[in-house]
């Protein structure tokens, strides 16, 4: 049911990489892919793989979690693939049938490109799987700070990053309750085409709007309240730290970036 | 025969996850057709889930729930004829209007039902009538009406879809005293005239007392008991035992009661004690 859908996929846990400060995972994730697109050779992307399972096996994300993310990108690989195999045309020709021509080149960039994606994929969703939202909102105000200087409004985007977060469990709560109460007033949103799916909806998107209207006022004014006057001056209950696991997480990342740079050369 | 009957009716909420509760506990209940009966039990006992079953929102994980002799979801293309057959006001439902006047919101019912214009007109006017809702009021936009009146364009559009059986989830929360009297009052009219029959949640004890005839009481996702209000509030010891309590009135001739001045049992509305009250004082003059 409509309970199911999770936004802010955090998988709680106690491995070494939840207990990495957010900030620092954030940066080595930036590593990660640059680590990921610094490969370009075979040679190069195995390094990269293998630093993806590492991190995988460490933090003990259960695969069929992975499989979830994996799953709405699908598209996205076919479609590489696809124009990979039939719109590189150099390399020695495997098959040849009217207008297509298949090379060698084209089938090894098409693998290439997918295992790189697909890296991608598992290694930056880790991300979010070991880091619970307010800390990835609290380490990305942090890490921005410095544009304050330009005057870029930082905390108040992480504040609304937060509140954005934390009204979703609660509008999806009230879309339910709204459902079922448009249900038992006889809405019948599984019947029908797609313009009267759609004018089903209505019922539905009217009140929840006028609701999030509602939560909003009311959340302004108990901040307002507690004398909530925007990020000067404010401190905080947690203090993002950073610790030896984070330093040995640094060193391990920046490693294998050297070994794929290394690899690079080499070949 | 039983308008609304259930046999070892289980519901089990978040099967397969941490969150897993057994909301509803093999629930055997039978409703009479024309009964005026009040739910009552702690939060979380079960009464909103138990309620969502009576028009096939929710499906019993085993055990079934028969409305009028039909037992639901043995055909899903049978379930929306029910919801129209057992009407559901849910907890503030001020919060499901949406339309631009009140006129066609409590349409959306009847027009669900695949009424035609006349039909449907004649049923917005008689349940505005019935909820108290002034003529003029059905051009307005539902938005602009004060909390009270929500309430009363929300109720009409459940009654506008005529159903034999009218539930209710507090219908009377977050009201003033006043707006709680009426809609209280609305409903028990709406009962009188139609001799539907009408299930009301509610967390006080009083309204309750006054209101109803029958009470079901729910304890620990469990039915405890269905019975006539004399005979529920007689056994005050268990309501209170499960946190629950009997009408303050009861609650002050029960103390007097154990002081010795015994002026009888089943009391439970102020009128009542009134009444007795005074034949008794009449009598010593």
């Amino acid at each position: 049911m409509i309970k199911d859908i999770t936004i802010g996929q955090y998988f709680p846990g106690s491995s070494v990489i939840h207990r990495m400060d957010a900030r620092v995972k954030i940066i080595l994730t930036a590593v990660f892919i640059v680590m990921l697109f610094a490969a370009d050779n075979i040679q190069g992307l195995a390094v990269g793989i293998a630093f993806t399972l590492i991190i995988f096996l460490v933090s003990k994300i259960p695969l069929r979690m992975m499989g979830k993310s994996l799953k709405p990108i699908i598209p996205l690989i076919l479609i590489t693939a696809i124009l990979n195999i039939f719109f590189i045309r150099t390399g020695d020709v495997i098959l040849h049938w009217k207008f297509i021509k298949i090379t060698n080149e084209g089938v090894d960039t098409a693998v290439f490109m997918i295992v790189r994606i697909l890296c991608l994929i598992c290694g930056t969703s880790l991300l979010t799987y070991t880091t619970s939202p307010i800390d990835l909102t609290d380490a990305i105000e942090r890490l921005l700070s410095p544009l304050k200087k330009i005057k870029l409004p930082v905390h108040e985007l992480a504040m609304m990053m937060t509140i954005a977060l934390r009204f979703i469990p609660t509008l999806i709560e009230e879309t339910d309750k709204i459902m079922s109460a448009q249900k038992a007033r006889g809405a019948d949103m599984e019947t029908g085409n797609l313009i009267q799916k759609a004018k089903a909806l209505i019922p539905i998107l009217i009140p929840l709007f006028v609701a999030s209207f509602r939560h909003a006022e009311e959340l302004a004014l108990a901040m307002e309240c507690r004398c909530y006057h925007g990020g000067e001056g404010r401190t905080r209950m947690k203090q993002l730290k950073m610790s030896m696991i984070d330093l040995w997480g640094a060193l391990f990342s920046t490693l294998f970036l050297a070994g794929v740079i290394t690899v690079n050369i080499l070949t | 025969m039983a308008i609304i009957k259930t046999e070892d009716l289980t519901y089990i909420d978040g099967e397969g996850t941490p969150f897993r509760k057994v909301a509803v506990d093999n629930v055997n209940i039978e409703i009479e057709e024309g009964d005026m009966a009040g739910i009552i039990g702690h939060t979380g006992s079960g009464k909103s889930t138990l309620i969502q079953h009576f028009n096939g929102l929710l499906k019993p994980t085993c055990g079934s729930v028969y409305i009028d002799g039909e037992r639901l979801w043995d055909d899903k293309a049978k379930l929306r004829p029910v919801r129209f057959k057992v009407g559901l006001v849910f907890q503030y439902p001020e919060y499901q209007l949406f339309e631009e006047t009140v006129y066609k919101d409590i349409a959306y019912g009847p027009k669900n039902m695949g009424l035609d214009e006349k039909e449907t007109d004649r049923r917005i006017k008689e349940t505005a009538r019935m909820v108290g809702l002034a003529p003029e009021v059905l051009d307005k936009s539902p938005f602009e009406l004060s909390g009270g009146q929500k309430r009363r364009v929300a109720i009409a559009g459940v009654m506008a879809m005529e159903p034999k059986v009218l539930i209710l989830d507090e219908p009377a929360s977050g009201l003033d005293p006043k707006g709680r009297e009426q809609i209280l009052g609305l409903i028990k009219e709406y009962h009188e005239q139609t001799r539907n029959t009408v299930l009301l949640v509610s967390h006080s004890m009083e309204d309750i007392a006054r209101n109803v005839d029958k009470i079901l009481v729910m304890n620990a996702s469990k039915l405890f008991c269905y019975d006539e209000t004399a005979k529920v509030f007689h056994r005050s010891q268990e309501l209170t035992d499960m946190g629950l309590s009997v009408p303050q009135v009861t609650r002050v001739f029960n103390r007097l009661k154990a002081m010795g001045v015994d002026l009888g049992e089943d009391i439970y509305t102020v009128k009542y004690a009134k009444n007795l009250l005074l034949k008794r004082l009449g009598g010593m003059q």
